[in-house]
């Protein structure tokens, strides 16, 4: 990207997001079939999902629940009453030729979350799985597809945003929030990788300081955050060529293929935006009653925006470390649990703790899964831990050798403790006899720390750090050192 | 009246093939029906909610319990062609 930040001085992206959640239901969305993933094809088929004539379709009440707890996550305004349309396309994903789906009244309008509002967010059912096979594949003569109705009619809920993003990064991080929220609420397993998270972007670019909108291209298939952040990006830089070469943006729909950085424009045979929608007759209206709203409402668990400001206001963790504390599930998860256990042990050295040495260890120790839930470290072990430093039992570089064997074996931090000696030295005579071997041993550096040099206090605390094998507390070595040298 | 290109959009929409003479039967049965439409247009429908459902049910729902799906044999038994278990159609991007 050669030319970034250049045109950054003259237009302004406009970014919008349209986001699907499978939801963890356990049947379909209109019909009793088991939901899968991974299983062999065509394993969960019915009349329903597979279109025979006569079949009708019943809402899945547990769908409309989930939908409802998100939608209230999001802040939106229900519907009183809203209905399913028929989304008209033919292609083979889907065999009745069209999809349910909801379109002018949709389940529930105008919601926000963090920064960013919510246009709508509506019901519909997903797609079959096609497999495209090419003439040079295994089956003979043209190209065919094959298909499995496994995936088809699992429910759906899309999210779509107003186009309140202005840049890559945040949309990126906007949609780690999303995620979050809804991984909180327990009705999705929101997986990109898998396809239970997706997400599109409508992406253009206008002049600073314009109203109007540019023409927007909409980007399929960024099935990771990192895609979402880089397929973005590549728009944009491709949108400001055409705009700085004078020519038209189409409005189109590209596809992003993550391995060669490329958009490529999907054929408009594939992708007639004509859906010809109309009301959906074998299904009577959604009208959420005070019952079922005030259910959706109190089975809400604490959500990563209003953790994060309890995490500011009570606990007093700063900014950063209590957003990556309510915006990451499951280190909130193994936080709070910490918390739980914790024994008068301030949260904040409680949070510094967790958010520092566990995860910076917990990586050292196994480089792609540093998710500490899944540890040998126990919450209560990590709360116990941060206590004892905070308490001075034991100093900081002892605490990391514990942490490192809580790493590598877990167990019990006091015994750990006992067991290799790692207790704080709280004989100060002891330490001040260390103290005064280091600068016995190493005069050249005793001299340069005595003229004012203080980098060269170095090797005589690392003298001490040996000697004790990590138990004295560093502050309180260099404060010895300094007494030592006249420096007090 | 619905005219030529019309009927051909909406045929392309629905992936049909029409030959000369089913072009014009179509235009001609079409515009039929949209003749009907305008004249129900026709008529002071101000406050009348449009009709999207002519029985008053609401909220019918299902429990989120399993039920037994097709055995695949069965599912994949009218399938026009089929492999591995999964139904064989034309590719749509050929
Ligand atoms: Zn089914």
């Amino acid at each position: 990207m050669t030319t970034e930040n250049g045109w950054r001085q003259r237009y302004e992206p406009v970014i919008g997001l349209e986001i699907h959640v499978q939801l963890s239901t356990r049947t379909k969305m209109f019909c009793g079939c088991e939901l899968s993933f991974g299983e062999q094809p065509n394993l969960h088929t019915c009349p329903i999902c597979l279109a025979h004539p006569g079949s009708l379709p019943v809402t899945n009440e547990q769908a409309v629940r989930y939908a409802l707890q998100i939608a209230l996550a999001l802040d939106c305004e229900i519907a009183p009453r809203s209905i399913f349309h028929r989304k008209n396309y033919f292609y083979p994903d889907n065999p009745k030729a069209y999809q349910i789906s909801q379109y002018d009244i949709p389940l529930a309008t105008a919601g926000r979350l963090g920064d960013v509002r919510i246009h709508r967010v509506h019901l519909e059912e997903d797609a079959a799985k096609l497999v495209h096979v090419s003439a040079s594949g295994r089956i003979h003569g043209s190209g065919s597809s094959l298909v499995d109705f496994n995936r088809g009619g699992t429910p759906l809920v899309e999210i779509v945003t107003e186009p309140d993003l202005d840049d890559p990064a945040t949309a990126r991080e906007w949609l780690q929030l999303l995620r979050t929220t809804i991984k909180q609420i327990g009705v999705s397993d929101v997986n990109m990788e898998e396809g239970s998270l997706r997400c599109d972007a409508n992406v253009s670019l206008r002049p600073v300081g314009a109203d109007a909108l540019g023409v927007k291209a909409e980007l399929k298939n960024m099935n990771s955050f990192r895609f979402l952040e880089r397929g973005i990006n590549a728009e944009l830089e491709r949108q400001a060529a055409l705009l700085d070469a004078e020519e038209q943006v189409e409005q189109e729909t590209l596809h992003f293929d993550p391995r060669s950085g490329e958009l490529t424009p999907l054929r408009s045979k594939e992708y007639a935006h004509d859906y010809r929608y109309f009301p959906e007759p074998d299904l009577v209206p959604l009208a959420p009653t005070e019952a079922m709203l005030s259910e959706a409402r109190e089975s809400l668990p604490e959500l990563p925006a209003s953790r994060r400001e309890r995490y500011l206001a009570e606990l007093e963790l700063a900014d950063k470390q209590a957003t990556q504390l309510a915006f990451d599930a499951d280190l909130g998860a193994y936080f709070e649990a910490a918390l739980a256990a914790a024994d008068g042990t301030t949260p904040k050295v409680i949070a510094n703790w967790v958010t520092g040495e566990l995860v910076a260890s917990l990586r050292e120790a196994k480089a792609d899964d540093a998710d500490p839930a899944s540890s040998r470290v126990s919450p209560d072990a990590l709360a116990k831990l941060a206590g004892m430093v905070e308490r001075k039992e034991i100093s900081t570089g002892a605490a990391r050798r514990v942490l490192a064997t809580l790493v590598a074996e877990g167990g019990d931090p006091t015994r750990i403790v006992e067991r290799e000696g790692l207790g704080q030295l709280d004989d100060s005579g002891e330490l001040e006899a260390i103290v005064a071997r280091a600068v016995e041993s190493d005069p050249e550096a005793a001299a340069r720390v005595r003229d004012g040099n203080m980098k060269a206090i170095g090797p005589l605390v690392g003298f001490v750090m040996r000697e004790t094998k990590g138990r004295a507390d560093g502050g309180e070595v260099t404060r010895l050192i300094r007494e030592r040298l006249g420096l007090g | 009246m619905i005219d030529r290109e019309q009927v051909l959009h909406v045929a392309r929409l629905a992936r049909l093939e029409l030959s000369e003479a089913e072009l014009e039967r179509m235009s001609e049965e079409l515009s039929g029906i949209l003749e009907h439409l305008d004249r129900i247009s026709a008529l002071d429908l101000d406050g009348v909610d449009p009709t999207s459902h002519v029985v008053a049910l609401e909220n019918v729902l299902r429990a989120d319990v399993p039920w037994e799906s097709l055995p695949r044999e069965r599912a994949l038994e009218q399938a026009p062609d089929r492999d591995d278990g999964a139904f064989r159609v034309p590719s749509p991007q050929a």
